[in-house]
């Protein structure tokens, strides 16, 4: 898995490639973790080069979004599709974070 | 008749998920399983996988052994683990249904294994734990 963060004027964008799974979940947490300590509150997560997610995967999603609900914030998703969505789907995650099909659609959203 | 397709094992550790990713992928591949079911099969394995490793050996050490074969129109997959007695399939399914706030962090493994598969069954046999996965190759689940 290889993390890439963009600056926007209103969120930050957190590209998320390859693998989230048991191994790499703990990563994608702490990348949060000092983001969030750096101040930002406000993420939109692409996940097109996302090849695959599992449930550890998931909880990570959510603790974040736990720990930015706290201050506040908000962590949107953006471009999930394929085989990926359906663990979205089945595990009730499709309706409880924000989707957008792309990233500007999120960007504008995010500015509202 | 069943024919072997093809075995491994490895030590239970939730680093080793690489290796069954790649193992799950040849099975697959070797089988013809349809793409989006040979994701269900790998998100499946992988939570069975690190059941194991948490709940099978709380102390660590231990090994999974994994089996495919080919059975008619099926592909079927044994997880096997001498670990204490567990039950994957017996944990609670979590409320899908609640949002952020009430939404609670786990619970989800069991579940994705019964979903994402057509048919699994949990036996204890000579002290191991066999969790069978079994998926068609084609077809909505």
């Amino acid at each position: 898995m290889n993390i890439q963060t963009t600056k926007e004027s209103t969120a930050m964008v957190v590209t998320v490639v390859g693998r989230l799974d048991a191994v790499t979940a703990p990563e994608y947490e702490q990348k949060f973790i000092a983001l969030i300590s750096e101040g930002e509150s406000r993420f939109i997560v692409d996940f097109e080069k996302l090849d695959y997610i599992s449930s550890a995967g998931l909880r990570v999603l959510l603790a974040t979004a736990k720990r930015v609900k706290g201050k506040s914030g908000a962590i949107v998703l953006a471009n999930i599709g394929g085989t990926v969505k359906e663990v979205f789907d089945i595990s009730g995650f499709g309706s409880i974070f924000p989707m957008y099909e792309s990233v500007a659609t999120a960007l504008t959203a995010v500015e509202k | 008749m069943t024919k072997k397709i093809h075995t491994i094992t490895c030590a239970a550790q939730v680093e080793k998920l690489g290796e069954i990713a790649e193992f799950v992928e040849e099975c697959a591949e070797c089988f013809g399983l349809d793409v989006k079911r040979a994701f269900g099969l790998q998100v499946a394995v992988e939570e069975a996988f690190v059941n194991i490793c948490s709940y099978a050996y709380p102390e660590g050490g231990g090994d999974a052994t994994m089996t495919a074969s080919a059975e008619e129109d099926c592909l079927v997959l044994e997880i096997t683990d001498k670990g204490i007695p567990f039950n994957v399939l017996l944990l609670p399914d979590p409320d899908t249904s609640k949002d952020i706030a009430e939404r609670e962090i786990g619970g989800l493994g069991g579940y994705f294994i019964r979903r994402l598969t057509d048919n699994v069954s949990y036996r204890r046999e000579n002290e191991e734990n066999i969790l069978k996965l079994v998926l068609h190759r084609t077809g909505g689940s």
